[in-house]
């Protein structure tokens, strides 16, 4: 176990050197460089040249990456020239406010995935089965945007039942304090990723249900709840816990698109802000933070996999 | 000697015609079970029916897709404009067929480019072995954990696409995932004994790569690209949204809802939502029956759904 560990972290290190490796070349990659993406189209050489050696840009490569990497050791994710603002002091702003829905929005959609996914593969190729499925494919194929207009279309122009727009609150508790609001945007959020878990449910259950245990335990005479509840369904959430850390770049990426269709000042708005204005500082800095969290998450999904899973010993 | 070029004939007819033919028995009997299937025939039907209306629609119902019309800017549907008009007079039907050839192009190649290269890559990568292996799959780790959106986005902001680029942008990230799942499958082919017998006359790696693994392989394979055309589609249509697509007067089914989404308070402009909304959940929804009809066919376990 120990070895496993030190193993996985091992790999963890090596995949983040790459990663910020990748990401410290894809500010090359702006259009005349960094600098040029900063100050603007009409930058004269003289003042390119004096920023790039202002910002170590004319610095050879590896310079550059123990610099940038120094600077995340430090918490410092740069400085946005656009927003007069550090990086880091825009996420402590934005983060609670994305958490909020990521978490809801997970939480919803587990509650609803989860056992209805073992429901459809107690009762599979039932009508209900088939219609759950139809559902699931439905969120599959559905841009996450488009439920959002649609939603708002119905419920906020068509039916004044909901608000149009997100919580503009600031702070975690004026989010809270207004659920009418919350509810467009954590269903949105909730339905695309309710298709994930239910269909993976499914799956895991209907390969568990034909394992030698479940005939153990009806053969001792454990009832059909039992079998299903106790035995197989623990052992296909185990499964869920990997998909969960698997999954985080695409729970960011929905949150980004949620965030933009509700208009909900998270960090995905301000990303998209980012992204109009080519304010690169703030563009890398959520990248980064992004990845980092998604290999934490990883490993700790893999490691919560081979603690739960006594056959899993690496 | 002789015997020795002999056996190398006798082995090499074997090891190519043999996997070939077996190969064909392989996709017939997939055909099979695939056409027994009615949600993935519907989805072909379907997918039929929207190449047909993209690319020989135009001809059929012609439209002005080049000058605007503000005369008629906001039209509801009448005779003229079977579906209306958008904010600058085109014509909302129109619209949808060159829209929509901009989003199955873009699916297809994307799909096409990512398998291609996610294929080789994870073949090669499982094939190898050892620390190759491992630092080629490193790097896949280290695609996959990227957050692919904000990283398109960010590719987007940088080389401000035309569709050509954007296929490789969506591209970048899909192969990753694919490269993981055939590498899978060929640690499972690596040691059947018709690969280990390549090996054993001298035949080179990439011979072994490409004549044995890959074609065994490829129900993974074809499943897998059915989905990517779905999920390109998607990450199309979320760059158009986000005003980071193809850039006008090209036009895509994301970025007609983009243009719709400004009118939707006051009046109800339906025509700029719903239809290019519909056909991007049909069309995606259509690839997914069919690359599930496909995997039941081919009876490959994938870690997808």
């Amino acid at each position: 176990m120990v070895g496993f560990l030190i193993r996985r972290t091992g790999q963890a290190i090596f995949v983040l050197f790459l990663v910020t490796l990748a990401t410290l070349l894809l500010v090359h990659l702006f259009p005349g460089g960094p600098v040029r993406a900063m100050l603007g189209e009409r930058a004269t050489p003289s003042q390119i040249a004096y920023y790039n050696k202002l910002y170590g840009f004319d610095q050879p490569l590896y310079v550059q990456y123990l610099k940038w990497v120094n600077q995340l050791i430090h918490g410092n994710l740069g400085f946005s020239n656009h927003l007069n603002q550090s990086v880091t002091s825009l996420i402590a702003q934005c983060l609670p406010r994305t958490v909020v829905l990521v978490l809801l929005g997970t939480i919803v959609s587990l509650l609803f995935g989860i056992p209805l996914g073992v429901y459809q593969a107690v009762h599979r190729n039932s009508a209900s089965d088939y219609a759950l499925t139809a559902i699931s494919f439905l969120g599959y194929s559905t841009p996450t945007f488009f439920l959002g207009i649609i939603l708002v279309d119905w419920f906020s122009v068509d039916v004044h039942i909901f608000p149009p727009f997100a919580p503009q609150g600031t702070t975690v508790l004026s989010i809270l304090g207004d659920p009418k609001a919350l509810v467009l945007p954590v269903f949105t959020y909730a339905f695309l990723l309710y298709a994930l878990w239910s269909r993976y449910m499914r799956s895991s259950v209907l390969d568990n249900l034909v394992q030698d245990y479940v005939r153990t335990a009806r053969a001792k005479g454990a009832s059909e709840r039992r079998v299903i509840w106790v035995h197989v369904f623990r052992n296909s959430l185990i499964s869920i816990v990997t998909l969960l850390g698997l999954s985080i770049p695409g729970l960011v990426g929905g949150a980004i698109l949620i965030e933009v269709v509700f208009n909900y000042p998270g960090m995905g708005l301000a990303f998209y802000s980012a992204a109009l204005n080519v304010d690169y500082e703030v563009l890398l800095g959520f990248t980064v933070l992004a990845t980092v969290a998604t290999i934490i998450g990883n490993l700790a999904a893999d490691i919560g996999y081979a603690v739960l899973d006594p056959r899993v010993r690496y | 000697m002789a015997l020795e070029a002999q056996a190398i004939a006798a082995s090499d007819a074997e090891l190519g015609v043999a996997p070939s033919s077996s190969q064909r028995g392989m996709l017939r009997r997939a055909g099979e079970v695939f056409v027994e299937n009615r949600l993935a025939m519907v989805g072909l039907g379907f997918i039929v029916f929207i190449v047909l209306f993209c690319f020989v629609g135009p001809h059929i119902y012609v439209t002005n897709q080049v000058d605007t019309d503000l005369d008629n800017s906001l039209c509801g549907p009448s005779a003229q404009h079977l579906f209306g008009c958008n904010e600058l007079g085109y014509d909302q039907l129109g619209r949808l067929m060159i829209g929509g050839q901009t989003s199955l192009e873009v699916g297809l190649a994307a799909a096409l480019v990512s398998v291609v290269v996610g294929t080789l890559y994870g073949a090669i990568s499982g094939f190898a072995g050892g620390f190759v292996d491992s630092v080629m799959m490193r790097i896949v780790d280290a695609g996959l954990s990227l957050p692919s959106l904000m990283v398109i986005m960010i590719l987007s902001v940088i080389f401000h696409p035309t569709p050509t680029v954007i296929i490789f942008i969506i591209a970048v990230f899909y192969w990753f995932g694919v490269a993981r799942l055939v590498r899978g499958e060929t640690l499972a082919l690596r040691n059947r004994e018709y690969v280990q017998a390549v090996k054993v006359i001298g035949g080179r790696p990439l011979r072994s790569v490409l004549r044995h693994i890959v074609p065994n392989a490829i129900g993974t394979i074809i499943v897998q690209a059915t989905f990517a055309v779905a999920d390109s589609i998607l990450t199309l249509s979320v760059l158009g949204f986000l005003t980071l697509g193809v850039a006008p007067p090209s036009t895509d089914w994301g970025s007609m809802l983009s243009g719709g989404l400004t009118y939707i308070q006051g009046a109800n402009y339906w025509w700029l939502i719903y239809p290019p909304g519909v056909l991007i959940i049909l069309t995606c929804i259509s690839f997914n029956f069919i690359g599930d009809a496909l995997r039941d066919a081919f009876e490959t376990r994938l870690q997808r759904r």
